[in-house]
Protein backbone atom coordinates (compact mmCIF):
# COMPACT_ATOMS: atom_id res chain seq x y z
CA UNK A 1 0.00 0.00 0.00
CA UNK A 2 1.20 3.02 -0.67
CA UNK A 3 1.29 6.56 0.72
CA UNK A 4 -1.82 8.32 -0.51
CA UNK A 5 -2.55 12.10 -1.20
CA UNK A 6 -5.81 14.27 -1.97
CA UNK A 7 -6.86 15.13 -5.21
CA UNK A 8 -9.41 17.40 -6.62
CA UNK A 9 -11.17 18.08 -9.97
CA UNK A 10 -12.37 21.34 -10.40
CA UNK A 11 -14.52 23.19 -12.77
CA UNK A 12 -15.71 26.42 -12.55
CA UNK A 13 -19.21 25.89 -11.35
CA UNK A 14 -18.54 23.47 -8.63
CA UNK A 15 -15.52 20.69 -6.96
CA UNK A 16 -16.69 17.85 -9.14
CA UNK A 17 -14.53 15.34 -6.93
CA UNK A 18 -12.17 15.34 -4.29
CA UNK A 19 -10.77 12.94 -2.35
CA UNK A 20 -7.78 10.81 -1.18
CA UNK A 21 -6.08 8.68 -3.99
CA UNK A 22 -2.57 6.68 -4.18
CA UNK A 23 -2.20 7.22 -8.18
CA UNK A 24 -3.47 9.52 -10.84
CA UNK A 25 -3.36 9.15 -14.49
CA UNK A 26 -3.70 11.97 -17.18
CA UNK A 27 -2.79 13.24 -20.08
CA UNK A 28 -0.91 16.71 -20.55
CA UNK A 29 -1.08 18.48 -24.25
CA UNK A 30 1.83 17.01 -26.19
CA UNK A 31 3.35 15.16 -23.20
CA UNK A 32 1.44 12.07 -23.49
CA UNK A 33 -0.19 10.42 -20.37
CA UNK A 34 1.59 11.07 -16.91
CA UNK A 35 1.22 9.73 -13.44
CA UNK A 36 1.42 11.54 -10.16
CA UNK A 37 1.95 9.14 -6.86
CA UNK A 38 2.24 10.66 -3.66
CA UNK A 39 5.41 12.77 -3.59
CA UNK A 40 5.22 13.73 -7.10
CA UNK A 41 7.73 16.90 -7.05
CA UNK A 42 5.41 19.77 -7.72
CA UNK A 43 4.60 20.00 -11.28
CA UNK A 44 2.12 22.39 -13.56
CA UNK A 45 0.61 21.04 -17.31
CA UNK A 46 -1.63 21.65 -19.83
CA UNK A 47 -4.20 18.95 -20.42
CA UNK A 48 -5.42 17.27 -23.13
CA UNK A 49 -8.50 15.78 -23.62
CA UNK A 50 -8.38 12.49 -21.80
CA UNK A 51 -9.61 9.54 -19.87
CA UNK A 52 -8.24 10.42 -16.58
CA UNK A 53 -7.95 7.59 -13.79
CA UNK A 54 -7.90 8.25 -10.12
CA UNK A 55 -6.76 5.14 -8.09
CA UNK A 56 -8.66 5.49 -4.75
CA UNK A 57 -6.95 4.41 -1.21
CA UNK A 58 -9.77 1.63 -1.75
CA UNK A 59 -8.41 0.43 -4.58
CA UNK A 60 -11.66 1.68 -6.57
CA UNK A 61 -10.99 3.60 -9.66
CA UNK A 62 -12.99 6.35 -10.28
CA UNK A 63 -13.08 7.42 -14.32
CA UNK A 64 -13.72 11.41 -15.30
CA UNK A 65 -13.57 12.70 -18.75
CA UNK A 66 -11.06 15.64 -18.48
CA UNK A 67 -11.61 18.00 -21.38
CA UNK A 68 -8.32 20.24 -21.25
CA UNK A 69 -7.51 22.94 -18.44
CA UNK A 70 -4.23 22.51 -15.90
CA UNK A 71 -3.15 20.13 -13.40
CA UNK A 72 -1.29 21.30 -10.63
CA UNK A 73 0.58 19.25 -8.49
CA UNK A 74 2.29 20.71 -5.17
CA UNK A 75 2.36 19.77 -1.36
CA UNK A 76 1.25 15.80 -2.10
CA UNK A 77 -1.99 17.73 -3.43
CA UNK A 78 -2.76 17.32 -7.35
CA UNK A 79 -5.50 19.87 -8.62
CA UNK A 80 -7.31 19.68 -11.95
CA UNK A 81 -8.71 22.44 -13.29
CA UNK A 82 -11.01 22.53 -15.99
CA UNK A 83 -13.87 24.05 -18.02
CA UNK A 84 -15.40 20.69 -18.77
CA UNK A 85 -14.71 17.41 -16.65
CA UNK A 86 -16.84 14.69 -15.89
CA UNK A 87 -17.01 11.99 -13.77
CA UNK A 88 -18.21 8.44 -15.69
CA UNK A 89 -21.64 8.41 -13.50
CA UNK A 90 -22.79 11.17 -15.69
CA UNK A 91 -21.74 10.76 -19.06
CA UNK A 92 -24.20 9.92 -21.83
CA UNK A 93 -22.87 6.79 -24.23
CA UNK A 94 -25.50 7.78 -26.39
CA UNK A 95 -24.50 11.06 -27.51
CA UNK A 96 -20.75 10.64 -27.27
CA UNK A 97 -20.99 7.90 -29.43
CA UNK A 98 -23.26 10.12 -31.82
CA UNK A 99 -20.52 12.71 -31.36
CA UNK A 100 -17.59 10.30 -32.08
CA UNK A 101 -19.38 8.90 -35.44
CA UNK A 102 -20.18 12.77 -36.41
CA UNK A 103 -16.69 13.83 -35.99
CA UNK A 104 -14.98 10.73 -37.85
CA UNK A 105 -17.83 11.47 -40.64
CA UNK A 106 -16.31 15.05 -40.96
CA UNK A 107 -12.56 14.39 -40.56
CA UNK A 108 -12.89 12.08 -43.61
CA UNK A 109 -13.59 14.60 -45.85
CA UNK A 110 -11.35 17.03 -44.46
CA UNK A 111 -9.12 17.97 -41.78
CA UNK A 112 -10.22 20.51 -39.19
CA UNK A 113 -9.21 21.16 -35.93
CA UNK A 114 -12.68 21.37 -34.55
CA UNK A 115 -13.68 17.99 -35.62
CA UNK A 116 -10.01 16.50 -33.98
CA UNK A 117 -10.94 18.04 -30.69
CA UNK A 118 -14.24 16.68 -30.60
CA UNK A 119 -13.28 13.09 -31.75
CA UNK A 120 -10.72 13.81 -28.59
CA UNK A 121 -13.33 14.49 -26.62
CA UNK A 122 -16.22 12.05 -27.42
CA UNK A 123 -13.10 9.24 -27.14
CA UNK A 124 -12.48 10.54 -23.79
CA UNK A 125 -15.74 10.61 -22.55
CA UNK A 126 -16.38 6.70 -24.17
CA UNK A 127 -12.87 5.89 -22.78
CA UNK A 128 -14.14 7.14 -19.49
CA UNK A 129 -17.68 5.10 -19.03
CA UNK A 130 -15.77 2.10 -19.98
CA UNK A 131 -17.06 1.96 -23.26
CA UNK A 132 -14.44 1.97 -26.29
CA UNK B 1 -71.24 62.51 -3.28
CA UNK B 2 -70.40 60.36 -0.33
CA UNK B 3 -71.14 56.90 -0.81
CA UNK B 4 -68.97 57.52 -4.07
CA UNK B 5 -66.08 58.49 -2.12
CA UNK B 6 -66.27 55.23 -0.40
CA UNK B 7 -66.81 53.04 -3.38
CA UNK B 8 -63.50 55.06 -4.93
CA UNK B 9 -61.70 54.60 -2.07
CA UNK B 10 -62.64 50.82 -1.34
CA UNK B 11 -61.52 49.74 -5.27
CA UNK B 12 -58.75 51.56 -4.95
CA UNK B 13 -57.77 49.54 -1.36
CA UNK B 14 -58.54 46.03 -3.60
CA UNK B 15 -56.45 47.30 -6.41
CA UNK B 16 -53.40 48.10 -3.58
CA UNK B 17 -54.01 44.45 -2.34
CA UNK B 18 -53.40 42.99 -5.02
CA UNK B 19 -50.61 44.37 -5.84
CA UNK B 20 -49.46 43.71 -2.29
CA UNK B 21 -49.93 40.00 -3.43
CA UNK B 22 -47.45 40.44 -6.14
CA UNK B 23 -44.83 42.22 -4.57
CA UNK B 24 -44.87 39.42 -1.56
CA UNK B 25 -44.30 36.78 -4.14
CA UNK B 26 -41.77 38.40 -5.65
CA UNK B 27 -39.98 39.39 -2.11
CA UNK B 28 -40.12 35.41 -1.07
CA UNK B 29 -39.11 34.25 -4.89
CA UNK B 30 -36.06 37.00 -4.88
CA UNK B 31 -35.39 36.02 -1.16
CA UNK B 32 -35.09 31.74 -1.75
CA UNK B 33 -32.72 32.78 -5.22
CA UNK B 34 -30.32 34.48 -2.84
CA UNK B 35 -29.49 31.30 -1.07
CA UNK B 36 -28.66 29.89 -4.54
CA UNK B 37 -26.83 32.34 -6.40
CA UNK B 38 -24.77 32.30 -3.19
CA UNK B 39 -24.14 28.96 -3.18
CA UNK B 40 -23.10 29.24 -6.77
CA UNK B 41 -20.76 31.98 -5.82
CA UNK B 42 -19.01 29.79 -3.23
CA UNK B 43 -18.76 26.96 -5.33
CA UNK B 44 -17.04 29.16 -7.91
CA UNK B 45 -14.41 29.98 -5.54
CA UNK B 46 -12.42 26.96 -5.50
CA UNK B 47 -11.33 27.09 -9.19
CA UNK B 48 -10.55 30.86 -9.01
CA UNK B 49 -8.34 30.68 -6.33
CA UNK B 50 -6.34 27.68 -7.66
CA UNK B 51 -6.31 29.31 -11.68
CA UNK B 52 -5.09 32.15 -9.41
CA UNK B 53 -2.63 30.55 -7.59
CA UNK B 54 -1.32 28.73 -11.03
CA UNK B 55 -1.17 31.92 -12.78
CA UNK B 56 0.75 33.23 -9.65
CA UNK B 57 3.35 29.89 -9.47
CA UNK B 58 3.91 30.56 -13.07
CA UNK B 59 4.62 33.79 -12.50
CA UNK B 60 7.27 33.12 -10.06
CA UNK B 61 8.83 29.95 -12.01
CA UNK B 62 9.39 32.94 -14.63
CA UNK B 63 7.50 32.33 -17.29
CA UNK B 64 7.89 34.72 -20.30
CA UNK B 65 6.04 38.22 -19.12
CA UNK B 66 5.53 39.71 -22.58
CA UNK B 67 2.33 37.93 -23.41
CA UNK B 68 0.29 40.80 -24.76
CA UNK B 69 -2.53 39.68 -21.89
CA UNK B 70 0.04 40.67 -19.16
CA UNK B 71 1.93 43.41 -20.72
CA UNK B 72 -0.18 46.74 -20.17
CA UNK B 73 -0.05 49.24 -23.66
CA UNK B 74 2.06 52.31 -22.72
CA UNK B 75 -0.56 54.85 -23.84
CA UNK B 76 -3.87 54.02 -23.15
CA UNK B 77 -6.56 55.36 -25.72
CA UNK B 78 -9.42 52.69 -25.52
CA UNK B 79 -10.98 51.72 -22.37
CA UNK B 80 -13.38 48.83 -22.93
CA UNK B 81 -16.03 48.26 -19.97
CA UNK B 82 -17.96 45.59 -19.10
CA UNK B 83 -21.04 46.77 -17.78
CA UNK B 84 -22.98 43.97 -15.70
CA UNK B 85 -26.11 44.33 -14.92
CA UNK B 86 -29.97 42.86 -14.27
CA UNK B 87 -32.59 41.77 -17.56
CA UNK B 88 -35.04 42.98 -15.64
CA UNK B 89 -36.40 45.95 -13.10
CA UNK B 90 -37.89 46.28 -9.95
CA UNK B 91 -34.60 45.31 -8.47
CA UNK B 92 -34.30 49.09 -6.54
CA UNK B 93 -31.10 51.12 -7.35
CA UNK B 94 -29.60 47.49 -8.65
CA UNK B 95 -28.99 48.66 -12.02
CA UNK B 96 -29.11 52.51 -11.61
CA UNK B 97 -26.06 52.02 -9.17
CA UNK B 98 -23.32 49.96 -12.10
CA UNK B 99 -24.79 52.67 -15.16
CA UNK B 100 -23.98 55.65 -12.85
CA UNK B 101 -20.22 54.38 -12.13
CA UNK B 102 -19.62 52.80 -15.16
CA UNK B 103 -21.09 56.00 -16.81
CA UNK B 104 -18.99 58.50 -13.86
CA UNK B 105 -16.22 56.34 -15.67
CA UNK B 106 -16.57 56.78 -19.46
CA UNK B 107 -17.26 60.52 -18.98
CA UNK B 108 -13.80 61.42 -17.64
CA UNK B 109 -12.39 59.20 -20.06
CA UNK B 110 -14.23 61.92 -22.30
CA UNK B 111 -13.25 64.69 -20.81
CA UNK B 112 -9.45 63.42 -20.84
CA UNK B 113 -9.66 62.54 -24.74
CA UNK B 114 -9.49 58.73 -24.17
CA UNK B 115 -11.67 56.42 -26.46
CA UNK B 116 -14.02 53.86 -24.53
CA UNK B 117 -16.57 51.03 -25.73
CA UNK B 118 -19.50 49.57 -23.51
CA UNK B 119 -19.78 45.80 -23.81
CA UNK B 120 -23.45 45.85 -21.94
CA UNK B 121 -24.60 42.55 -19.78
CA UNK B 122 -27.91 42.01 -18.87
CA UNK B 123 -30.36 44.12 -21.42
CA UNK B 124 -31.34 47.27 -18.83
CA UNK B 125 -27.44 47.72 -19.11
CA UNK B 126 -28.21 47.59 -23.01
CA UNK B 127 -31.27 49.48 -23.16
CA UNK B 128 -29.85 52.71 -20.94
CA UNK B 129 -26.79 52.84 -23.03
CA UNK B 130 -28.07 52.64 -26.22
CA UNK B 131 -30.69 55.01 -25.47
CA UNK B 132 -28.05 57.19 -25.02
CA UNK B 133 -26.21 56.93 -27.61
CA UNK B 134 -22.89 55.34 -26.68
CA UNK B 135 -20.21 53.85 -28.39
CA UNK B 136 -21.96 49.85 -27.91
CA UNK B 137 -19.81 46.92 -28.69
CA UNK B 138 -21.66 43.44 -28.51
CA UNK B 139 -24.07 42.86 -25.98
CA UNK B 140 -25.47 40.14 -24.21
CA UNK B 141 -27.55 39.25 -21.83
CA UNK B 142 -30.73 36.70 -21.27
CA UNK B 143 -28.58 35.22 -18.26
CA UNK B 144 -28.43 37.57 -15.43
CA UNK B 145 -30.44 35.39 -12.72
CA UNK B 146 -28.31 32.13 -12.91
CA UNK B 147 -25.71 33.44 -15.83
CA UNK B 148 -23.58 29.57 -16.89
CA UNK B 149 -19.89 28.97 -17.12
CA UNK B 150 -20.25 29.38 -20.94
CA UNK B 151 -21.83 32.63 -20.95
CA UNK B 152 -18.54 34.02 -18.95
CA UNK B 153 -16.80 32.10 -21.74
CA UNK B 154 -18.28 34.11 -24.47
CA UNK B 155 -18.05 37.23 -23.03
CA UNK B 156 -14.46 36.44 -22.03
CA UNK B 157 -13.66 35.31 -25.73
CA UNK B 158 -15.36 38.48 -27.06
CA UNK B 159 -13.14 40.90 -24.74
CA UNK B 160 -9.82 39.30 -25.33
CA UNK B 161 -10.19 39.74 -28.70
CA UNK B 162 -11.33 43.40 -28.30
CA UNK B 163 -7.56 43.80 -26.77
CA UNK B 164 -5.72 41.81 -28.92
CA UNK B 165 -6.71 43.03 -32.05
CA UNK B 166 -5.77 46.65 -30.15
CA UNK B 167 -9.30 47.90 -30.46
CA UNK B 168 -8.97 48.49 -27.15
CA UNK B 169 -6.17 48.97 -25.07
CA UNK B 170 -7.61 47.75 -21.58
CA UNK B 171 -10.77 46.10 -20.38
CA UNK B 172 -12.19 46.95 -16.91
CA UNK B 173 -15.51 45.29 -15.06
CA UNK B 174 -18.25 47.09 -13.45
CA UNK B 175 -20.39 45.34 -11.47
CA UNK B 176 -22.12 44.64 -7.90
CA UNK B 177 -19.99 42.92 -5.75
CA UNK B 178 -21.87 40.39 -2.92
CA UNK B 179 -20.84 41.03 0.14
CA UNK B 180 -23.65 39.66 2.39
CA UNK B 181 -27.32 39.46 1.74
CA UNK B 182 -27.17 42.81 3.48
CA UNK B 183 -24.76 44.74 1.24
CA UNK B 184 -23.59 45.05 -2.18
CA UNK B 185 -21.68 47.24 -3.66
CA UNK B 186 -20.64 48.37 -7.08
CA UNK B 187 -17.33 48.05 -8.00
CA UNK B 188 -14.57 48.74 -10.63
CA UNK B 189 -12.03 46.05 -11.26
CA UNK B 190 -9.58 46.08 -13.99
CA UNK B 191 -9.68 42.90 -16.05
CA UNK B 192 -6.90 43.18 -19.20
CA UNK B 193 -4.42 43.37 -18.78
CA UNK B 194 -3.92 41.22 -15.79
CA UNK B 195 -1.03 43.29 -14.20
CA UNK B 196 0.75 41.88 -10.98
CA UNK B 197 -2.27 43.67 -8.60
CA UNK B 198 -5.01 42.64 -10.87
CA UNK B 199 -4.07 38.82 -10.16
CA UNK B 200 -3.90 39.34 -6.25
CA UNK B 201 -6.98 41.36 -6.43
CA UNK B 202 -9.72 38.83 -7.24
CA UNK B 203 -13.25 37.80 -5.62
CA UNK B 204 -11.97 35.25 -3.75
CA UNK B 205 -9.82 35.16 -0.80
CA UNK B 206 -6.21 36.49 -1.11
CA UNK B 207 -4.29 33.02 -1.56
CA UNK B 208 -1.46 31.95 0.11
CA UNK B 209 1.17 34.07 1.04
CA UNK B 210 4.07 32.40 0.53
CA UNK B 211 3.64 32.71 -2.94
CA UNK B 212 7.04 30.57 -2.81
CA UNK B 213 6.09 27.86 -5.78
CA UNK B 214 8.98 25.80 -5.35
CA UNK B 215 10.81 24.73 -8.32
CA UNK B 216 7.85 22.90 -10.55
CA UNK B 217 8.34 20.79 -13.49
CA UNK B 218 6.40 21.97 -16.72
CA UNK B 219 4.96 20.29 -19.45
CA UNK B 220 4.73 22.18 -21.88
CA UNK B 221 6.87 25.07 -21.06
CA UNK B 222 5.97 27.78 -18.91
CA UNK B 223 5.22 30.07 -21.42
CA UNK B 224 2.49 27.81 -23.62
CA UNK B 225 1.17 26.75 -20.39
CA UNK B 226 0.34 30.75 -19.28
CA UNK B 227 -0.42 31.25 -22.85
CA UNK B 228 -3.51 28.79 -22.78
CA UNK B 229 -4.07 29.95 -18.84
CA UNK B 230 -4.81 33.58 -19.15
CA UNK B 231 -7.94 33.59 -21.60
CA UNK B 232 -9.62 30.92 -19.07
CA UNK B 233 -8.40 32.93 -16.12
CA UNK B 234 -9.64 36.43 -17.28
CA UNK B 235 -12.89 33.84 -17.74
CA UNK B 236 -13.04 33.05 -14.51
CA UNK B 237 -12.60 36.40 -13.40
CA UNK B 238 -15.69 37.18 -15.51
CA UNK B 239 -17.91 34.06 -14.26
CA UNK B 240 -17.02 35.32 -10.64
CA UNK B 241 -18.33 38.76 -11.58
CA UNK B 242 -21.61 37.10 -13.03
CA UNK B 243 -21.98 35.11 -10.09
CA UNK B 244 -21.53 37.79 -7.69
CA UNK B 245 -23.78 39.99 -10.00
CA UNK B 246 -26.68 37.77 -9.68
CA UNK B 247 -26.34 37.26 -6.34
CA UNK B 248 -26.58 41.10 -5.64
CA UNK B 249 -29.44 41.62 -8.00
CA UNK B 250 -31.56 38.98 -6.10
CA UNK B 251 -30.43 40.73 -2.89
CA UNK B 252 -31.62 44.23 -4.63
CA UNK B 253 -34.58 42.84 -5.38
CA UNK B 254 -36.02 41.53 -2.31
CA UNK B 255 -34.93 44.39 -0.58
CA UNK B 256 -37.11 46.39 -3.38
CA UNK B 257 -39.98 44.12 -2.95
CA UNK B 258 -40.04 44.00 0.35
CA UNK B 259 -40.09 47.97 0.88
CA UNK B 260 -42.92 48.05 -1.95
CA UNK B 261 -44.99 45.40 0.11
CA UNK B 262 -44.64 47.39 3.09
CA UNK B 263 -45.74 50.48 1.65
CA UNK B 264 -48.66 48.65 0.50
CA UNK B 265 -49.58 47.80 3.50
CA UNK B 266 -49.46 51.05 5.01
CA UNK B 267 -51.53 52.48 2.18
CA UNK B 268 -53.97 50.21 2.88
CA UNK B 269 -54.00 50.82 6.23
CA UNK B 270 -54.59 54.72 5.60
CA UNK B 271 -57.24 54.11 3.08
CA UNK B 272 -59.50 51.74 5.08
CA UNK B 273 -59.42 54.38 7.89
CA UNK B 274 -60.21 57.06 4.81
CA UNK B 275 -62.58 54.73 3.33
CA UNK B 276 -64.23 54.22 7.09
CA UNK B 277 -64.49 57.88 7.65
CA UNK B 278 -66.29 58.39 4.54
CA UNK B 279 -68.30 55.64 5.06
CA UNK B 280 -69.34 56.83 8.75
CA UNK B 281 -69.78 59.98 6.94
CA UNK B 282 -72.09 59.14 4.70
CA UNK B 283 -74.36 57.61 7.78
CA UNK B 284 -74.15 60.68 9.77
CA UNK B 285 -75.14 62.24 6.82
CA UNK B 286 -78.06 60.50 5.88
CA UNK B 287 -79.45 60.13 9.53
CA UNK B 288 -79.12 63.85 9.68
CA UNK B 289 -80.82 63.89 6.71
CA UNK B 290 -83.93 61.86 8.13
CA UNK B 291 -84.09 63.49 11.15
CA UNK B 292 -83.87 66.55 9.17
CA UNK B 293 -86.52 66.07 7.15
CA UNK B 294 -88.62 64.51 10.17
CA UNK B 295 -88.33 67.35 12.33
CA UNK B 296 -89.40 69.76 9.04
CA UNK B 297 -92.41 67.27 9.22
CA UNK B 298 -93.04 67.77 12.38
CA UNK B 299 -91.89 71.59 13.51
CA UNK B 300 -95.34 72.45 11.46
CA UNK B 301 -97.70 74.21 13.39
CA UNK B 302 -100.56 72.42 12.48
CA UNK B 303 -99.31 69.17 11.20
CA UNK B 304 -102.65 67.38 10.69
CA UNK B 305 -103.82 69.82 8.40
CA UNK B 306 -101.56 68.37 5.57
CA UNK B 307 -102.14 65.24 6.57
CA UNK B 308 -105.97 65.89 6.24
CA UNK B 309 -105.51 67.10 2.99
CA UNK B 310 -103.79 64.30 1.25
CA UNK B 311 -105.20 61.41 3.43
CA UNK B 312 -108.46 61.88 4.62
CA UNK B 313 -109.17 58.65 7.04
CA UNK B 314 -106.03 58.64 8.60
CA UNK B 315 -106.78 62.20 11.26
CA UNK B 316 -106.36 59.75 14.01
CA UNK B 317 -102.72 58.76 13.83
CA UNK B 318 -100.82 61.26 12.41
CA UNK B 319 -100.59 64.08 15.16
CA UNK B 320 -98.78 61.41 17.27
CA UNK B 321 -96.23 60.77 14.26
CA UNK B 322 -95.69 64.80 14.21
CA UNK B 323 -95.00 64.88 17.45
CA UNK B 324 -91.60 63.29 17.43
Amino acid sequence: MSASFSVEVVSPESVLYSGEATMVITRTLGGGEIAFQAGHAPFLGALDASHTRVFLVDGAVEDIAVHGGFVEVSNNKVSLLSDTAEVASAIDVGRARAAKERAEERLRHEHDAEATAALGRANARLSAAGHS
Amino acid sequence: MAGGTERALRSRIKSMQATKKITRAMELIAGSRIVKAQQRVQAAVPYSEQITEVVRDLAAAGASSDLPLLVGRDEIRTTCYVVISADRGLCGGYNTGVQRAAEGEIKADVAAGRGYTVVPVGRKAEGYFRFRQYNLGTAFGGFSDAPSYADAKQIGEYVVDLYASGEVDRVELVYTRFISAGSQEVVLRPLVPLSADTVAGGDGKAGSTDGSGGDYEFEPDPTTILETLLPRYVEARIFAALLNAAASEHAFRQRAMKSATDNAEELIRNLSIVMNRARQDAITTEIMEIVGGAEALGSGKNPSVRYVDLLGESLVTSPETGDN
